[in-house]
């Protein structure tokens, strides 16, 4: 016993002893490249948005290259962009959400169906569809924190289950915009502009950038986000350490949850309209992995910065506007953006041997 | 280094800038998808009339039916290109009705090509078939070869969709008018009281829908000798599904559309008559209608009588029936798309 108690010996004898040390040992421009990467994982995907816009504005000119068209792009991904902030908090769990984009589509309905049939004030309408997003995330969170079904499963059985419940809900009834702006102005709030010379912000892209700014500071600065890291890098040293695994995740799902649900906010605001067929439904999880995997986050968890996702979602929209402005076939842009989510990952991949 | 990347790509751009500057008016050509064949003919009309005329095109897709998304985006394109015009064929005709309105202030004349706007008069001008017309023309025919069998007959109705989408309706109620049907209440189907309809099946408009569709309606009737399907794909599942029991030869199919395959399947006789109609006629017509608003402002007017520019739609038969106007077999292959 006596001899097993002297650990603290080196502290307190204050003699000069080395600590492990996470020494760079890997020299040479690349090395060091390779090195500012690990450390700064959204340099990549801000490098190739700059590149983006270079490059479009070089081909395209002022046509592109106006506060109004750049800020046009903004409006184009900010739906995806919420939806993308949503998905990396899983995906930094090392989890992966196939039903973000459903989640979103139903919350809007449940918004818009709320007011229109029965007759709840907008406001309120809005509160219900959030609670319903995070309420769907607990489900999710419940099945993979306790009875530890895979993510993947949970949340392509969710996503289906999400998919049909807004179909059959929602009547396949679209709720116009005539109709909106009548009687329920409250939930086109986030259609709103600021007009700042040409440049165009609508409410939903600057609650996008407050989200990514408030998540971006939770992730890095509070005990919540360095447990969500340490769950994603390794769950069973991160038990040993003394963080619920299991309330983190569920937190990150009902959190997750709750976002989507602002994405369906968002989507009332940016098409003027509450429809349940919106493509956002089925083809919004893959929009969103797409921007998490092309921002630099590792499907592998634990790693990576949530501006990352933002990056990602705006590369994205940048190739998408920008071909369309020069009319090439809309089949480039998916070809082009297949290349780039596996040259992210291959470049993750190279990343993550520097700490091998 | 960040600054250095944005220096760079700045000053590239500001000499470049206005080199780019082009006066060709410019239209945008905005369908479904663009993999369905009858989009596809539309591009190609589009394309073709635009090219003769020196306008500069640019064609846009949703990536699946439906996908109202992409179509905000292709409008907000073709607003920031600056062009004069847009052809577009909504995928949910209600919730485009916003950025249509956006293009129109911004001074865009906009055409819904073959499915109207909800409401119709959001966009400028509507070119379309006459659903209604093309069904009735289907339902005289099959009431005109029955004969005095008309009054026993036992009809399936394959129609499209649960959500009863406008197209589904105008030709199923217009089918039923031209057979002679009272179709109570015209702006729905299914609530048909006579007893000639044996069922009503919704199909999704393929060939997998269509066979489904059809065994359940045998599965009601197994006597069922007229077969009224919302699409010539989804005709040919009906057939398949009639072939499997043996009935293929004693049950008359019709359908609208005048795609290739459905017109050769009128040849085979698997469709005994379709309605043929013209998807490039309404593109070009609407690359034209562009132009001349880019030229003078002229706006399109919509064919007498009808809140619409009908493209016009032809009956495709080689068993003509008295007293129903109608085209050859040969003639509707001449003039089919996909």
């Amino acid at each position: 016993m006596a001899e097993a108690d002297n650990y603290e010996d080196t502290v307190k004898g204050k003699k000069e002893v080395d600590f492990a040390q996470f020494e760079d040992t890997k020299s040479g421009l690349l090395g060091r490249i390779q090195h500012a990467l690990h450390v700064n994982p959204a340099l990549v995907p801000l490098i190739i948005l700059v590149f983006a816009i270079a490059l479009f504005g070089l081909l395209l000119g002022q046509r592109f290259f106006s506060a109004g068209t750049l800020t046009l792009i903004l409006q184009q991904v900010q739906i995806v962009g919420v939806l993308a902030a949503a998905q990396t908090l899983i995906i930094l769990t090392a989890g992966i959400d196939l039903s973000v984009g459903a989640i979103a589509v139903l919350s809007s309905v449940i918004m818009g169906q709320m007011t229109f049939r029965y007759g709840v004030p907008a406001e309120i309408s809005i509160l219900i569809g959030f609670a319903f997003g995070a309420g769907i995330g607990a489900v999710s969170g419940f099945l993979v924190s306790r009875i530890k079904i895979p993510p993947f499963i949970v949340t392509l059985g969710i996503w289906q289950v999400v998919l049909a419940a807004n179909y059959l809900f929602a009547n396949n009834q679209t709720i116009r915009s005539s109709d909106l702006r009548a009687e329920a102005p409250a939930l086109l709030f986030l259609g709103n502009r600021v007009e700042i010379g040409g440049a165009n912000f609508t409410f939903g892209v600057i609650l996008m950038i407050l989200i990514f700014i408030a998540l971006g500071y939770a992730l890095r600065s509070t005990a919540w986000g360095r447990h969500v890291y340490a769950v994603g890098d390794d769950p069973e040293a991160a038990q040993l350490a003394g963080v619920n695994v299991k309330r983190t995740l569920m937190s990150v799902y009902m959190l997750t949850g709750l976002i989507c649900a602002v994405a369906g906010w968002v989507m009332i605001g940016r098409f003027s309209s509450v429809s349940p067929s919106a493509s956002t439904g089925v083809i919004g999880n893959i929009q969103s992995i797409t921007a998490v995997v092309i921002g630099g986050l590792s499907l592998f968890g634990g790693r990576g910065s949530i501006y990352g996702a933002l990056f990602g979602a705006m590369i994205v929209g940048v190739f998408e506007l920008g071909l369309r402005m020069a009319g090439a076939d809309p089949q480039w842009t998916f070809m082009l953006i297949g290349m780039l989510i596996i040259g992210a990952v291959g470049l993750d991949q190279w990343i993550r041997k520097v700490s091998a | 280094m960040k600054k250095l990347l944005i220096g760079t790509a700045l000053a590239a751009i500001t000499t470049a800038g206005s080199a780019m500057a082009d006066d060709h008016t410019s239209a945008c050509l905005i369908t479904k998808t663009d993999t369905n064949p009858f989009f596809v003919k539309m591009r190609e009309g589009a394309t073709a009339t635009a090219e003769k005329l020196g306008i500069k095109l640019n064609s846009y897709a949703g990536q699946i039916d439906g996908d109202n998304e992409s179509q905000v985006a292709a409008i907000e394109t073709c607003i920031a290109n600056g062009a004069s015009g847009i052809l577009l064929t909504p995928s949910d005709s209600a919730a485009i009705v916003p950025s249509v309105e956006a293009a129109r202030e911004a001074g865009l004349l906009v055409i819904a090509l073959d499915t109207p706007l909800d409401p119709i008069d959001a966009a400028n001008a509507t070119f379309a078939t006459d659903n209604f017309l093309a069904g009735e023309l289907i339902g005289a025919w099959a009431a005109a070869s029955l004969g005095e069998d008309a009054a026993n007959a036992k009809i399936a109705m394959l129609d499209l969709a649960i959500s009863q989408p406008t197209v589904g309706v105008l030709r199923d109620q217009g089918f039923l008018t031209g057979f002679g049907i009272d179709t109570v209440d015209v702006s729905q189907w299914g609530d048909e009281t006579d007893e000639r309809i044996i069922c009503n099946e919704v199909t999704s408009g393929n060939e997998e829908g269509g066979r489904l569709a059809m065994e359940n309606c045998l599965a009601v009737d197994p006597e069922i000798n007229v077969v009224y399907t919302i699409n010539e794909p989804a005709a040919a599942g009906a057939y398949e599904a009639l072939a499997a029991i043996g009935r293929e030869d004693d049950v008359l199919i019709v359908s609208v559309d005048g795609g290739c395959p459905g017109i050769k399947n009128v040849a085979d006789g698997v469709i005994g008559a379709t309605s043929q109609q013209y998807p490039l006629l309404m593109a070009s017509l609407g690359i034209e209608a562009i132009a001349q608003f880019a030229a003078d402002g002229t706006l399109p007017q919509n064919t007498e009588g009808k809140n619409f520019l009908d493209t016009g739609v032809s009956l495709v038969t080689d068993k003509p029936a008295e007293g129903v106007e109608s085209i050859s077999v040969a003639e509707g292959t001449d003039l089919c798309w996909g």
